[in-house]
């Protein structure tokens, strides 16, 4: 069983927790229409490596915050916790987030030129 | 070098497999056993083959026996990184069922059953296929009314399936806590009566055994550590035991499938989660069909040797670990032990996981890819072996012909940019 440490309330049983999957998908944007294949990346596709993964948890039976994990998929080791919309900080989790493919979608790259704040989804357009 | 055609015919009378029957047990047995044939050959890996097969389940096994019987395509292997059956196939509680709720599925799954019905005959080999029945039960009004919905949807298809109230549940399965003031109550079920349960190491075996008397070469303890390209075209395979030429290449890898891919420079949309099991020790019978429960996440059956079968639900987070997190069996126990009291103080023997190969609409993936001659077969995640022999039929179909069938073609990859997803999860539940 994990224990995770949950960036604001400490070391806890993996039970507390619900795992989210991969972090980091930009959301594409109302202003950058992208084809059904790279729709199909953001809603369908995942990354699923052997080994250093970027993943979301959320301490659901705690403080119900999310926040991003480095894990090992072999090991089950976590290499690191860092918070939500921050990169991660280990040589590991450095070098998976960049040899990851969606560095390179078409979503990510239209959603890195527009600054942070002033970013649209789809849903909140409606 | 190519073989004449005597030397084949040589070849294959003095290789010929000996028939399995009660009379050859008898010979046998006067014999102390001493002169039972190796099931299959030790094959060493040719230079070239017409297909190529990377992964030695059962879907591999199926596949390559019905592109050799079927397509009559010999000249092929297939590569195990370990051995046969020691994935997902060796690890798996083997329930058998075809009542799905879509048409695209009903199909693959009763197609597979059928097989399933012949198949100890087809291998000559005692898969111990059992049709024990399976019943779901249901725990609330709202799952009562969906199990209703799916029983006409799957009886439409043809497919037998049929509702039983608590009395009924009552006598087909006298051990099961029928009091309606549990935590999750049994409000009712339905049975799927030729649903059962198979042996999985015999379905390996079976398959490997039939497969090599065709001439298949199947190579164990050899890992795919590369798929060799030409452009858009793969070429062969780079192993632990040297580069293996083919111009079509199947893989049929379950939770390494992601892996697999990415050596192709292609993507999934995979995610390999752990699902795990335990056996108890062995009791005299005391349960003879199949118990699935969707909302308590647990199924159980008895094996033939009396040990209780138990399954849990998939663990929430990816692995490649083949072990799962203790919460998720420790959950399904309660659940069990609540349901069938009569277990609280059975002791457990084994437990382990496998890496299940899960997709976003919970139905598997069948396809050609963006690579001339490069299939995949996965996807199957918590509930493939059921499929076993359908699988292999319709993939062999695809390789051989480079078209999938009417069977095989909704499970093509790009279902997931047209939006038709065959959404399974509701008929799966936890899914098989
Ligand atoms: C605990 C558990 C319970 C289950 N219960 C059920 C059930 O009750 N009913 C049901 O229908 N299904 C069930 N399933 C699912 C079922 O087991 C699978 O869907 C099915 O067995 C998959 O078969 P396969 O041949 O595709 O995969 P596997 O049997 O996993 O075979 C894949 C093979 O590929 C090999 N391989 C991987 N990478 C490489 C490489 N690089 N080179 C060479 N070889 C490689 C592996 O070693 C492995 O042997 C269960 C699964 C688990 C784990
Ligand atoms: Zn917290």
């Amino acid at each position: 069983m994990l224990e995770i440490n949950c960036p604001y309330c400490g070391l806890r049983d993996e039970e507390e927790f619900a795992c989210g999957g991969e972090a980091h998908i930009a959301r594409p944007l109302v202003d950058n229409p992208i084809s059904d294949k790279d729709f199909a990346d953001y809603l369908f596709y995942r990354d699923n490596p052997k080994g250093v993964f970027l993943e979301r948890w959320r301490h659901s039976a705690g403080c119900r915050r999310w926040f991003n994990v480095v894990r090992d998929t072999v090991s089950h080791h976590i290499l690191e916790v860092y918070p939500i919309d921050t990169k991660p900080s280990t040589k590991a989790g450095r070098a998976a987030y960049q040899a990851s493919w969606r560095r390179q979608s078409p979503a990510e790259a239209a959603a890195r030129k527009v600054p942070q704040k002033t970013r649209k989804t789809s849903i909140s357009k409606r | 070098m190519t073989e004449s055609n005597i030397d084949r015919g040589v070849r294959a009378l003095r290789d010929r497999k000996k028939h399995y029957s009660i009379f050859s047990l008898a010979r046998q047995a006067g014999n102390y056993h001493q002169g039972w044939q190796q099931a299959w050959r030790h094959a060493e890996p040719k230079a070239e083959y017409d297909a190529v097969i990377i992964g030695g389940g059962g879907h591999g096994l199926a596949t390559a026996y019905y592109l050799a019987s079927v397509h009559n395509m010999t000249n092929i292997a297939v590569i195990e990184k370990g051995w046969l059956g020691g994935g997902n196939t060796g690890r798996n509680t083997t329930i058998i069922r075809s009542n799905y709720l879509w048409d695209e599925s009903a199909s693959i799954y009763e197609h597979a059953m059928k097989l399933w019905e012949g198949l100890a005959q087809d291998l000559n080999f005692n898969i111990m296929f059992s049709q024990r029945g399976v019943l779901t039960i249901a725990h609330s009004e709202h799952e009562l009314k969906e199990m209703s919905r799916r029983v006409h949807a799957i009886r439409l298809n043809g497919i037998d399936s049929d509702i039983l109230s608590p009395e009924d549940i009552k006598k087909f399965v006298p051990i099961m806590n029928m009091d309606q003031n549990i935590r999750y109550p049994v409000m009712g079920g339905f049975l799927q009566k030729r649903g059962g349960t198979a042996r999985h190491d015999a379905v390996a075996w079976g398959y490997a055994r039939a497969a090599d008397d065709m001439g298949v070469d199947i190579i164990q303890n050899c890992e795919v550590t590369g798929l060799r390209r030409q452009g858009r075209r793969i070429v062969g395979v780079e192993t632990t035991k040297g580069l293996i030429k083919s111009r079509k290449v199947g893989c049929v890898v379950a939770g390494h499938s992601s892996v697999l891919a990415d050596m192709a420079g292609i993507r999934l949309p995979i995610a390999s989660r752990p699902l795990q099991a335990l056996v108890s020790e062995p009791i005299k019978p005391i349960l003879d069909t199949v118990i699935m429960s969707n909302a308590v996440h647990m199924y159980i059956s008895q094996s033939d040797k009396g040990e209780m079968v138990l399954g849990a639900g998939v663990d929430k987070y990816n692995s490649y670990a083949q072990r799962g997190s203790f919460p998720v069996p420790e959950h399904m126990l309660a659940a069990a032990v609540e349901l069938f009291p009569v277990l609280s103080r059975l002791r457990m023997l084994r437990h382990w996981g496998g890496i299940v190969d899960t997709c976003p609409d919970a139905s598997p993936i069948i396809s050609r890819t963006d690579i001339d001659g490069l299939y995949f077969n996965c996807g199957w995640g918590t509930g493939g072996f059921k499929a076993t022999p359908g699988s292999g039929h319709v993939f062999a179909d695809l390789i051989a012909n480079d078209r999938p069938n009417d069977i095989a073609a909704p499970y093509a990859l790009n279902r997931f940019e047209t939006g038709l997803l065959i959404d399974e999860h509701g008929a799966a539940g936890v899914a098989h």
